[in-house]
C-alpha cells in the first residue's frame, strides 16, 4: 500500500545479524558435542528459538509492524511452545 | 450474455483471456476459476476412493477371502485413507468454497496472492499425481494406512515413499492457500467490513487456515523423517538405531489431530451462512460462532494425545489430553445450539442446502457424542483400533463435512454456474445418501462396541450382519451419489436461468450476478451493517436511495 513505510536495513546490520545467526550456529553444535542428557534437547530448542527470533525480527522486518502483528508472532510461538512443552511432558513422566 | 443480469463486466465462465479452452483455465489466476479446478478434481478423486471404499464393503459381506486377498484389501484402505484424507477433505471445503466465496464475502475482486492461488492448485495436482503413482509403481500401493505408523512405514517394502512425498506436496498446497487466506482476510475486506462485521464463513476460513500454516509443517517434517529414516538409516523412531517410534504417533498426531478441523472448521463455516439464509432471520450468537471457531482452532491443537491412549504414554498425558478433549467439545457445543436457535422462530424454507446442512447436524453430533466415548481414558481402551472408531471417524468426516460440502455445493451451485439444479432430484439424492450414509457406518458402532477390529480383512461369523448391512448400506450410498452428480451435471447446461439471488441471502455474494462476473464487483461495497441484515423492505429501499 501507498501509504505504508518502507524500511531499508544496512549492510552494517545485515552481516551483524549474520554473524549473531553463524555464532549461534556454532553455539548448537558445540552444545551438542557437551553431552548435557535430559536437558539436551531444551538447549537446542532454545538457541534455535533465539535465531528464529533474529531473523523474524531484522530480515522480516518485524521490528517494524504493528503491536498487533508483534502479539500475533508472539502467540505463534508460544502455542509452539506448548506443543513441545505437552510432548515433553509425556517424555518426562513416563 | 449469460449471467442473469444486464451487466457492464463479462462472466468469469465466459471471460476469454490470453488462452483460450482448458488453457485459459489452468492459467487463470480468478479465483472462482480455481475453485472450480479444484471442485472438478476433487469430485473425480471422491469417485475413485468411493469405488475403493465400496469394493472393500463388498468384500467383507461374507467372512473369508472372496474376490481380493489380504495384501490387496490393505493397499485399498491405504489408498482410500490417502485419498480422501490428502487429496479430498483436507483441501476440499477450504480449496473449493474458500477460494470461490471468500473473496465474494468480503467484498474483494480476488485473493492477496492470485498467482500464489494458482501455484498451490499446482502443487494440489503434482501430489495428487505422486499419490496415484504411488498406488502403479513396482513395489505395489503402501499397505500402512493412511496414517504411516513407524515402525512397520519404516520397513514396508511397497511404494511407501511416493505416498509420503505426495502428503509431503500436498501440505505444501494446504500451508500456501491458508497463507493466501490469512493476509486476504486481514488486508482486502472491503471498506466498513471490521472484524465483527464479517460474514461467518470467513471467520471459520480464518481459523483454519491458521491451523493450516501452523500444523502442517510439522507433519511435513515428520514424514521427511521417515524418509530419511528408510533411506538414510537415521535413528528418529527405529528402536534398534536409538529412536522412539511413540514419537512419531505424537509429531503425527500434532499435525492430524488439528487436521481433523482443517477439514470440519470451514464445514461448519458453509453451514452457518446456510441456516440464516434459509431461515430468513439473522444468525443467532454472532460472535459466540465466531469465537468458538478461534477456540476449536487452539484447544485443537492440545488434543492429539487421546489417539494415543494405547500406545504406552504417561498416565499424567493420558489424563491431561482426555480433559481436553472434553473441553473442545464445548466450543462444537456452542455452534450446534446457536444453529437451531437461528432457526427458531425463522421464516424456514426446507430447500436442498437446508435440509443438508440439518442432516449435517444430525450426524455431526451421533459423531461428536461418540467421540467423548474414545475421549474418556476406559473406554477408549475397550473401543481403540475397533470399527466403532471407524465409524465415529466417518460420521464426523463424511456426515460432518462431507454433508456440509453437499450442502454448500448445492448452496453456492447457482452463483457459481448460473443455473439451478432439479430440487426434486436433489431431495431424491439425498434420501439414497442419507439412508445409505447411515446404514453403511451405523452398524460399525455396534460391532465394534463387540470386538471386531479395524483394518481386519477377515472376521469371526458373528460380526456378518453388521458387514453385511454396511454393504448394502455402501450400494444406497453410492447410488445417491451418482444421482447428486447426475443433477449437478446434467442442469449445469440444461438447468433453469438463476436468478442473482436464489435464496434471498444478504451476503454479499448474493448481491452481484449468478455467476458473478470476472471482477465480482463494479465498486467495492462499503459495509454498514452486520452481515446477517434481513432489513424490512421498507429499510432496504431506504439504504438504496441512500
Amino acid at each position: 500500500m501507498s501509504t505504508e513505510k518502507h524500511h531499508i536495513s544496512t549492510y552494517m546490520s545485515h552481516g551483524a545479524v549474520l554473524v549473531i545467526l553463524l555464532s549461534l550456529t556454532a553455539l548448537s553444535v558445540g552444545m551438542a558435542e557437551l553431552h548435557l542428557g535430559a536437558i539436551s534437547v531444551a538447549v537446542a530448542l532454545l538457541v534455535a528459538s533465539v535465531k528464529g527470533t533474529t531473523v523474524l525480527t531484522y530480515f522480516m522486518h518485524l521490528k517494524y509492524e504493528s503491536l498487533f502483528t508483534k502479539i500475533m508472532v508472539a502467540a505463534v510461538f508460544l502455542m509452539y511452545a506448548l506443543v513441545i512443552i505437552f510432548l515433553f511432558f509425556d517424555y518426562l513422566f513416563r | 450474455m449469460s449471467n442473469s443480469e444486464t451487466h457492464p463486466q463479462v462472466s468469469y465462465l465466459e471471460y476469454q483471456g490470453k488462452y483460450k479452452g482448458i488453457l485459459g483455465w489452468i492459467t487463470s489466476t480468478d479465483h472462482k476459476r480455481i475453485a472450480l479446478l479444484y471442485l472438478y478434481c476433487i469430485i473425480i478423486f471422491f469417485f475413485v476412493a468411493a469405488f475403493l471404499g465400496l469394493t472393500m464393503s463388498i468384500e467383507k459381506m461374507r467372512p473369508g477371502q472372496d474376490f481380493m486377498n489380504a495384501q490387496t484389501y490393505n493397499g485399498f484402505f491405504t489408498v482410500h485413507g490417502i485419498i480422501m484424507i490428502f487429496m479430498i477433505v483436507i483441501p476440499g471445503l477450504a480449496a473449493v468454497f474458500g477460494n470461490f466465496a471468500l473473496p465474494l464475502l468480503i467484498g474483494a475482486r480476488d485473493v492477496a496472492f492470485p498467482r500464489l492461488n494458482l501455484f498451490s492448485w499446482y502443487l494440489y495436482v503434482t501430489g495428487a499425481i505422486l499419490a496415484v503413482l504411488s498406488q502403479l509403481l513396482k513395489g505395489g500401493a503402501p499397505d500402512t494406512g493412511w496414517t504411516f505408523y513407524v515402525p512397520y512405514s519404516a520397513g514396508s517394502s511397497t511404494n511407501v515413499i511416493w505416498a509420503l512425498t505426495a502428503a509431503f506436496v500436498l501440505g505444501f498446497s494446504s500451508i500456501l492457500t491458508g497463507l493466501n487466506f490469512i493476509v486476504t482476510i486481514h488486508r482486502m475486506r472491503a471498506p466498513g467490513m471490521t472484524w465483527f462485521k464479517m460474514p461467518l464463513f470467513p471467520w471459520a476460513l480464518y481459523a483454519t487456515a491458521w491451523i493450516q500454516v501452523l500444523a502442517t509443517p510439522i507433519v511435513g517434517i515428520t514424514l521427511l523423517m521417515v524418509i530419511a529414516e528408510r533411506v538414510l538409516h537415521i535413528g528418529f523412531f527405529d528402536p534398534a538405531l536409538g529412536g522412539d517410534p511413540v514419537l512419531f504417533q505424537h509429531l503425527f498426531w500434532i499435525y492430524s489431530h488439528p487436521a481433523v478441523y482443517i477439514m470440519i472448521l470451514p464445514a461448519m463455516g458453509v453451514i452457518t451462512e446456510i441456516f440464516p439464509t434459509f431461515s430468513q432471520k439473522p444468525v443467532f450468537g454472532y460472535g459466540a460462532i465466531a469465537i468458538s471457531s478461534l477456540a476449536i482452532a487452539f484447544v485443537g491443537y492440545f488434543v492429539w494425545g487421546h489417539h494415543m491412549f494405547t500406545s504406552g504414554i504417561s498416565y499424567w498425558s493420558k489424563w491431561f489430553f482426555s480433559f481436553l478433549t472434553f473441553i473442545v467439545a464445548v466450543p462444537s457445543a456452542i455452534k450446534v445450539f446457536n444453529w437451531i436457535s437461528t432457526m427458531y422462530g425463522g421464516s424456514i424454507q426446507m430447500r436442498p442446502p437446508l435440509l443438508y446442512a440439518i442432516s449435517f447436524v444430525f450426524l455431526f453430533m451421533i459423531g461428536g457424542f461418540t467421540g467423548l466415548f474414545l475421549g474418556a481414558l476406559a473406554t477408549n481402551v475397550q473401543l481403540h483400533d475397533t470399527t466403532f472408531v471407524v465409524a465415529h471417524f466417518h460420521y464426523i468426516i463424511f456426515g460432518g463435512m462431507g454433508f456440509a460440502f453437499f450442502a454448500g455445493l448445492h448452496y453456492w451451485y447457482p452463483k457459481m454456474f448460473g443455473r439451478m439444479y432439479s430440487d426434486r432430484w436433489a431431495y431424491i439424492a439425498w434420501g439414497f445418501t442419507f439412508v445409505g450414509f447411515n446404514l453403511l457406518y451405523f452398524p460399525q458402532f455396534i460391532i465394534g462396541i463387540q470386538g471386531m477390529p479395524r483394518r481386519y480383512f477377515d472376521y469371526l461369523p458373528q460380526f456378518q450382519w453388521g458387514h453385511f448391512l454396511s454393504g448394502i448400506g455402501a450400494f444406497i450410498l453410492v447410488t445417491g451419489l451418482i444421482l447428486m452428480a447426475w443433477n449437478l451435471i446434467y442442469h449445469k447446461k440444461r438447468g433453469a436461468i438463476a436468478p442473482a439471488n436464489p435464496w434471498k441471502g444478504v451476503t454479499l455474494e448474493w448481491q452481484i450476478a449468478s455467476p458473478p462476473p470476472v471482477e465480482n464487483f463494479d465498486e467495492i461495497p462499503v459495509i454498514k451493517h452486520n452481515p446477517y441484515w434481513f432489513g424490512t423492505e421498507e429499510e432496504i429501499r431506504r439504504e438504496k436511495k441512500s
